[in-house]
């Protein structure tokens, strides 16, 4: 767990969170969540019927993977609120940079906490997942 | 969407920590995690998520036998997916996961035996130049432990489009 008198406002953590991300990871998120909804999987129904030049990540990946970025930040069992947006779709090839930002550290419930704003992009600069969090830290 | 036994199991964990690139000990290491504060083997932030395969109607699942689903096999696709049989809240078959917030009131532990409960949250439509007509739609899910307390609760808006979304 992050300490209070270690951290300030303004400070942030990033991490490489995939290269080239691989379909078969996809497949393997597919397996260990149980959606298997064949737009993730299945090529040829994703171009063929559903329109779409290729299967593409679950946003739940891309949380999954940024919630990754996040607790090797805040520590393990630290997280009380973690939401997100799925701004744009991740795909096959993407690399993925994940990015938290302290924006306050409040009290909440008798207890020291941080609120944090997370951002993940794509090699591109476009920003695949908006979200914020809230962390305990140690006081 | 009721699911009635999600048992959180540390092997699920271990795969799924594995699938969104996680490599902390604390998701795989019984021993490791056993002499840390938190005593045990915990789940990952979005884990609840796969309470999807808990849910016996799932229908992003392929059924035992494969009757009625949708994806490629001789044909490039099967059948459509029957809409009466559920959704845990990620979207239906051409829907998509528009937003996903978990609110975290004790932390999951490998052991724990959960009960999920799922009730629909706000519904609304919005134009957009990429998709044509979205309708948005909200689930909140209730997850209470083997002592009833409550543990996480997750709220998933899901989006109908009218078409393919351009990228």
């Amino acid at each position: 767990m992050l300490k209070e008198n270690e951290i300030q406002v303004g400070d942030t953590h990033s991490a490489v969170l995939v290269e080239d991300l691989k379909r078969t990871q996809i497949v393997q998120y597919a397996g260990a969540s149980g959606d298997y909804n064949p737009l993730h999987t299945d090529e040829i129904f994703t171009t063929q019927i559903a329109g779409y030049p290729s299967v593409f990540a679950h946003g739940m990946l891309s949380m999954g993977l940024t919630g990754t970025m996040l607790t090797d930040y805040v520590g393990d069992g630290a997280l009380k609120k973690y939401g997100v947006r799925f701004t744009n779709q991740v795909w096959p090839g993407d690399t993925l940079t994940g990015k938290t930002t302290i924006i306050e550290i409040r009290e909440e419930d008798g207890g020291k906490v941080i609120d944090l704003m997370i951002e993940t992009t794509n090699q591109n600069d476009v920003a695949v997942i908006t979200g914020n969090a809230t962390a305990k830290i140690e006081s | 969407m009721a699911i009635d036994k999600f048992l959180v199991e540390a092997s699920h964990i271990m795969m799924f920590a594995r699938s969104v690139g996680d490599a902390n000990p604390i998701y795989h290491d019984a021993e490791y995690a056993e002499g840390t504060e938190l005593g045990g083997i915990i789940a990952p932030p979005t884990f609840a998520q796969s309470s999807a395969q808990f849910d016996p109607n799932y229908f992003l699942r392929p059924k035992v036998g494969g009757d009625g689903w949708f994806g490629s096999g001789k044909e490039a696709t099967g059948a459509k997916p029957s809409k009466e049989s559920g959704d845990s809240g990620g979207g239906a078959a051409m829907g998509l996961h528009a937003e996903q917030h978990f609110e975290y009131h004790m932390t999951l532990k490998a052991g724990d035996i959960l009960t999920a409960t799922t009730k629909p949250g706000n519904s609304w439509e919005k134009e957009s130049k990429r998709a044509g007509k979205l309708k948005f739609s909200e689930s909140v899910t209730e997850y209470r432990n083997q002592d009833g307390e409550l543990v996480i609760t997750a709220t998933g808006v899901g989006v109908q489009t009218e078409r393919a979304v351009d990228s």
